[in-house]
């Protein structure tokens, strides 16, 4: 018995894990650039399926809007149009195959040996009032210190980004 | 079918980790590189979010945690492809293997 919620649930996983293998494994880079695309939308996809529409948004903005266009473009300014990346050779990639399976593996077999226990407390429900009062609170659960720092680091990203992707100009004698 | 929780979820996101590792470890372009990091990310920032939802609702500290670690990861893409645009300036490629001119 499938309820319309769990072929979500299962149309999203499938979307991030197979965009997210092919975006690893395509041999044109422009079109990896596509399947992460695809594979950042379907987390956002998984955020609104566990109702935290906020950080379903901010992944929207921020990943899809932001980063991968940044990366279309950079791929724009480095490669040839139409070329394809040279093939790896086989033993590499058996294996780096292999030891992320054996990782995944021990993964999964500790997660699925583990017995989460949930809090027992009232909930606390991910809306933009509560997100907002937190973020900017400064008792306890606030997170004005790291906002701050936060902003600091983007400001030195943004000014490190400038310098050095600039063009220096060249030497005249 | 199993009614998805939060063990689907952790599944979802150690399978995309790893698969970002994958990656990471068989390319050898900068740009690809970087893509299989972000997908590293999003693995541990859905991992986040899938613990605040199930474990922890009481609180929002794992939403908060996300919500830094997107800011941080487009601060590292941009500063990256900085980088990344100044290499192919200098060396006409992003190739890891053909950049060694402080190898040695």
């Amino acid at each position: 018995m499938m309820s319309g919620e769990n072929i979500i649930f299962y149309l999203l996983a499938a979307m991030i894990l197979g965009s997210g293998l092919l975006a690893v494994t395509t041999r044109h880079i422009f079109r990896a650039a596509i399947f992460l695309l695809f594979s950042l939308i379907g987390i956002a996809g998984m955020y609104f399926w566990l109702q935290y529409e906020f950080i379903a948004a901010v992944q929207i903005v921020v990943y899809v809007g932001g980063i991968t266009v940044l990366i279309i473009f950079s791929i724009f300014l480095t490669q040839q149009a139409g070329e394809k990346l040279p093939e790896q050779k086989i033993g590499r990639q058996i294996f780096a195959a292999l030891a992320a399976f054996c990782g995944l593996a021990l993964i999964m077999l500790q997660i699925f040996k583990h017995q989460f226990i949930a809090t027992n407390q009232l909930a606390l429900e991910p809306t933009v009032v509560n997100i907002g009062n937190n973020m900017l609170g400064v008792g306890e659960g606030g997170y004005a210190l790291p906002f701050e720092v936060v902003s600091i680091l983007l400001l030195a990203a943004l000014i490190g980004c400038i310098v050095i992707a600039i063009r220096s100009k060249p030497q005249t004698i | 079918m199993m009614q998805p929780g939060l063990y689907h979820i952790l599944f979802i996101s150690t399978t995309l980790f790893f698969i970002g590792v994958f990656g990471f470890f068989t390319r050898r372009n900068l740009i690809t590189m970087l893509m299989s990091i972000e997908l590293i990310l999003n693995s541990v920032n859905l991992n986040f979010i899938a613990f605040n939802k199930y474990l922890w609702f009481n609180k929002l500290d794992g939403l908060f945690f996300t919500i830094f670690i997107i800011a941080i990861a487009a601060a590292e893409a941009a500063v990256a492809i900085a980088i990344i645009i100044n290499l192919s300036r200098n060396f006409q490629s992003i190739d890891v293997n053909k950049t060694d001119e402080m190898k040695f």
